[in-house]
């Protein structure tokens, strides 16, 4: 914040967006477990292939370790961390209270979501919450920061959590015509990046950018592109019919399907991904790519060398 | 309407062992219209509850009695008859008709013979859907008369998720998206922007998070 007084937080991340320099962020899912070795040795692996972390929060509604609690020992072993935070498990005093949290543990970029439905994970029995959707929550964020409220309307006295707020947004969920309008609504409640759902329909997302980008809403916030690199045939099919809100074009299919038969998947899956951030890297608005390789950290240092995008630059 | 599904007989019949002057008690409302706390399913269960004592040769007497609503006082007050001599009560009306029944015979057993499920309606013979989630603070004025608080898998209000495709919801391909409709809704009445907006954080202190509710209709309140 001392160094520029444009940021809105002292996020790393937010420093190599605003200088205009082409963003990579990649995920870290936290264990099923209590080894903090294992979130240590998944960021030495990642440490230099990006600006920036995600954080998974039960992912899939799948029970893990915090991603609060996980962030920190990221940024204890040097890396900065975009802690996910669901609405799905908490309500509005739970939320605040773990953003408060967050913030005094030194995590500077929470990424706002709604959540998986509990249906999917391993606890269907569970309760859900979603006290708040999304977009509620991103502006709970902001307005605790710029204007140091709780959502009640309550005075923040104590020091406010300057987080660089992020949100996700899947261009390929329907209604298509909504997504645009969706993404505005984020943007206005307080979203300062975006990263969106992976890509491997590249052509509905240039789709989805032109209208982002007819609306002006790439000037109001930093939009990242998803992507992850397919380990298998098995994997793709999986992505296509089981994973909501997922686009994998039948030509996607196709080619793991014939990589597969001469046992050539995860390649063909490095190769696609890399040729889908060269597509969207080429576009109007995209200021940065986001690496979801699920339980697979290893592909992301050599994804970020092949797509030329290593080393990182230092601020 | 209040939807209700039976209970497994198993777990009906777990609850009634050891009891042997058992009266079934149906209720002519919601749960007649959905199938299954009527007249008719009193003398199915109650015929049902015979069979399996006589063929596990156990002594059992079944009554059978059915009012017009369970739910409200002026109607089960005069009950007495049919369930005075019994042990158990088993009652096939929603759990607001159980409950009654429990305060009505503070002596006697009162068991659900439903699980009481939702508010909502039959779409088409013999398929309830849920439709009002009973939260107390009704917005579906805004969101063209169809409710996203009952009818998302995760409650939203600004909007579907991002894992509603082809029109169904990302929890069930057999639920519609919610959203979906509302949007199309919407669309037709020419109304989209209104879905711009940003919808704040919903009050749920009136909705069936905090219980108990009560609602008082001063002018009908007799004073003393």
């Amino acid at each position: 914040m001392e160094n520029n007084p444009h940021t809105k937080s002292d996020s790393h991340l937010e420093r190599i967006l605003r200088s205009g320099q082409f963003a990579v962020t990649a995920e870290l899912g936290p264990p099923r477990g209590a080894d903090r070795s294992v979130i240590e040795k998944k960021a030495e692996m990642l440490k230099g292939y990006g600006d920036a972390f995600n954080i998974t929060d039960c992912q899939t509604s799948v029970v893990r370790m915090s991603s609060i609690a996980a962030g920190r020992i990221v940024i204890d072993a040097g890396i900065e961390p975009i802690i996910q935070m669901t609405c799905r498990d908490r309500n509005r005093i739970a939320m605040q209270s773990d953003l408060l949290g967050a913030a005094a543990l030194g995590a500077k970029n929470v990424l706002c979501l709604t959540g998986d439905h509990q249906k999917f994970g391993d606890h269907p029995m569970a309760k859900g919450v979603f006290d708040l959707d999304s977009i509620q929550l991103i502006q709970m964020v902001k307005v605790l920061r710029d204007d140091k409220k709780f959502q009640c309307g309550q005075e923040l006295k104590d020091c406010e959590p300057r987080f660089f707020i992020g949100a996700a947004e899947n261009p390929f969920a329907d209604p298509f015509q909504f997504r645009a309008i969706r993404l505005a609504k984020k943007i206005a409640a307080g979203a300062d990046f975006i990263q969106t759902q992976i890509i491997y329909n590249v052509e509905k997302f240039r789709k989805w950018m032109k209208i982002v980008v007819d609306m002006g809403l790439h000037e109001k916030t930093f939009i990242l592109a998803g992507v992850a690199p397919l380990k298998s045939k098995g994997m793709a099919r999986h992505m296509k019919h089981n994973v909501p809100g997922m686009d994998v074009p039948e030509k996607i299919i196709d080619r793991m399907t014939a990589a597969a038969e001469v046992k050539k998947g995860k390649e063909e899956g490095i190769k696609i991904c890399l040729e889908v951030i060269e597509q969207v890297r080429g576009m109007k608005g995209v200021a940065g790519v986001h690496i979801m390789a699920v339980e697979w950290e290893e592909a992301v240092s050599e994804i970020v060398q092949r797509a030329r995008l290593y080393p990182r630059p230092t601020l | 309407m209040i939807v209700a599904g039976s209970k497994p007989f198993q777990e009906i019949e777990e609850m009634l062992s050891g009891f042997r002057k058992v009266c079934v008690m149906g209720c002519g409302s919601c749960v007649t219209i959905c199938h299954t706390g009527g007249e008719k399913q009193v003398t199915e269960l109650a015929a049902q509850l015979r069979l399996s004592a006589k063929l596990k040769g156990k002594q059992r007497e079944v009554k059978e009695a059915s009012i017009l609503r369970q739910c409200e006082w002026e109607f089960i007050k005069d009950t007495g008859e049919d369930v005075q001599d019994c042990d158990a009560i088993l009652s096939i009306a929603c759990g607001i008709g159980v409950q009654y029944l429990a305060e009505r015979y503070p002596k006697i057993r009162v068991f659900p013979g439903v699980n009481t499920t939702f508010m909502g309606g039959p779409t088409k013979q013999g398929v309830f859907w849920e439709r009002c989630a009973g939260c107390g603070d009704c917005l579906i004025g805004t969101t063209g008369g169809l409710c996203p608080v009952s009818r998302c898998a995760k409650s939203l209000l600004n909007g579907p998720c991002g894992g509603s495709q082809n029109g169904k919801c990302e929890v069930s391909q057999e639920t519609p998206c919610i959203w979906h409709k509302i949007y199309d809704q919407l669309d037709t009445q020419q109304l989209l922007a209104t879905m711009e907006d940003i919808v704040p954080p919903k009050d749920w202190s009136a909705g069936a998070e905090n219980h108990p509710r009560k609602m008082v209709l001063d002018h009908l309140v007799m004073k003393k």
